[in-house]
């Protein structure tokens, strides 16, 4: 298969929200296609979504629709990005929300929706700034097909959920529920809803325009097309980054500007993903099969550098905390489970454990798995048993001689501040 | 014939502890006391137990369901 390694399909070059008429200039008008013709191209695609599930596009569109039986859906573009090191979902809105608002009206069309919304985070007023400016816009044009609301809702880790987002746009607390019924069967108030992360919808935009085999055009058989990746942690310009998956890892810390320092471990797929050792990772492409073949999985598209002067141990600490504190508090293995695991590893971190502290992680950890609503709790174990497997070195010392010499260094990954309440 | 299992709904499930000694052949506390659930079927001999368990959580979270299915039956008026 052909190679590309340089590819914007999705991101401007332009540092500023690029307007209607720019958008239309790049892109020509959004055409208007059969529903049946797009959920095909959507499926031949073979486009994921790009939130962190990787659920197959044109299935949920196909569910949705055939759920609402022409009775009317809801659709949401999800641009709430609660994963604290992604950054690309804000980078689209902020530089082409016209884009993704062409790949809400399709889904819009395309399922019979009475209502569009996009979901941000209240905390985010620039992009909320930028998407009422390109509504705008969109509304002062004759031809506007689709109405387009805006909601927000809490800056948490677990509010960017599907279901905890359709609990605040249905005008309840913004915190997750048993599934099913899933969205699709029973969503914004029990009307079949799709719910769909902003890039996902800018692929589906071009895809409309451009077709299946152009989407496929790059990229491999099993992860076609591009996707945007946030790279963080220690590299010399972290940013957002649109390649094709037979980039490897080890390219896109080149991309940006390269590891500071010789590399130790990758965090991949964000703060539900997974640590994984450099060695292991560094060489292997970013498509489905290969990263699984490595234990990882690319999540939203995150990848953050450790270096060998760096503590893992700390890191992942400070992440154990902050993902305690987001539980939405509803689930007991959650709501205790995820503060005794968080507690136990500080006290390994700190020296204050003893050595069976760390088989307690592990019984704990595997306890935790499967036991809430929504996935919080198995996305916060999966990464603490990878931390015990990548930095078990380093927690033994840990637990023999207290912090390391790395332990007073700023944080690499980031650590948001909680806000208060659910809504 | 089709096969039954317990399932719990842990939102709805506030650790009352009144359900693993009446069948402890499928349900154990965890650290926290919250009950563990053992995927397996029920089978004809433990179904007055898993029944009895199922009518001894005060907080209705407890159920038997067909294997298969996983376990939610509604969606809570209010999730708080």
């Amino acid at each position: 298969m052909q190679t590309i390694t340089t590819m914007q399909r999705l991101l401007p070059d332009a540092r500023t929200p690029e307007s209607l008429d720019a958008h239309v200039d790049v892109f020509g008008p959004r055409p208007v296609v059969d529903p049946r013709t797009l959920i095909e191209a959507l499926d031949e695609s073979g486009l994921r979504g790009r939130g962190g599930a990787g659920f197959p596009t044109g299935t949920k569109w196909r569910a949705v629709m055939q759920h609402a039986n022409g009775a009317g859906a809801v659709v949401i573009a999800n641009a709430a990005e609660r994963e604290p090191a992604s950054h690309k979902d804000r980078t689209l809105m902020l530089l082409r929300p016209h884009l993704v608002l062409d790949g809400l009206e399709h889904a819009a069309e395309t399922l019979g929706a009475r209502r569009a919304i996009v979901y941000t985070s209240r905390a985010d007023d620039d992009m909320r700034r930028t998407l009422q400016a390109a509504i705008t816009e969109r509304r002062q044009v004759a031809d506007t097909r689709v109405f387009i609301e805006v909601a927000t809702g809490p800056n948490r880790y677990v509010a960017g959920e599907e279901t905890a987002l359709i609990a605040r746009v249905s005008g309840r607390l913004a915190k997750p529920r048993v599934v099913p019924p899933r969205p699709y069967e029973n969503g914004v108030d029990g009307i079949p809803t799709l719910v769909q992360n902003v890039e996902t919808l800018a692929h589906a935009a071009l895809i409309a325009r451009r077709g299946a085999s152009w989407f496929r055009s790059v990229g491999t058989t099993r992860t076609p097309g591009t996707a945007l990746v946030s790279v963080t942690g220690a590299v010399a310009s972290p940013g957002v980054f649109e390649t094709d998956a037979t980039a490897t890892v080890g390219d896109l810390a080149g991309r940006a500007g390269g590891v500071i320092g010789e590399p130790s471990a990758v965090m991949i797929g964000g703060y539900s993903g997974r640590w994984v050792t450099a060695a292991a990772v560094m060489n292997v492409p970013i498509d489905i099969d290969s990263l699984r073949s490595a234990g990882a999985s690319l999540g939203a598209g995150i990848l953050a550098f450790l270096p060998v002067n760096a503590c893992g141990v700390v890191e992942t600490d400070r992440v154990l905390t902050y993902l305690a504190s987001e539980s939405a508090r509803q689930c007991g293995p959650c709501h205790v489970g995820l503060p005794a695991l968080a507690d136990t590893f500080h006290h390994v971190a700190t020296g204050r454990a003893r050595p069976a502290a760390l088989d307690t992680l592990l019984r704990w950890s595997g306890d935790v798995l499967g036991r809430g609503a929504c996935q919080h709790p198995d996305g916060a174990a999966r990464f603490l048993m990878s931390a015990l497997q990548v930095f078990g070195a380093d927690l033994r010392h840990h637990l023999r001689n207290g912090a390391c010499r790395y332990s007073g260094q700023p944080p690499l990954l980031p650590i948001p501040e909680s806000e208060a309440g659910w809504w | 014939m089709v096969k039954l299992r317990l399932s719990v709904d842990p939102i709805k499930c506030k650790a009352h502890g009144m359900c693993d000694e009446l069948i402890p052949e499928r349900i154990r506390m965890d650290d926290w006391g919250y009950p563990v659930i053992d995927p397996r079927a029920v089978s004809p001999e433990l179904i007055d137990f898993a029944r009895r368990a199922v009518g001894a959580c005060p907080r209705g979270a407890l159920s038997i369901v067909a294997i298969g299915d996983s376990g939610a039956r509604t969606v809570p008026d209010h999730p708080d």
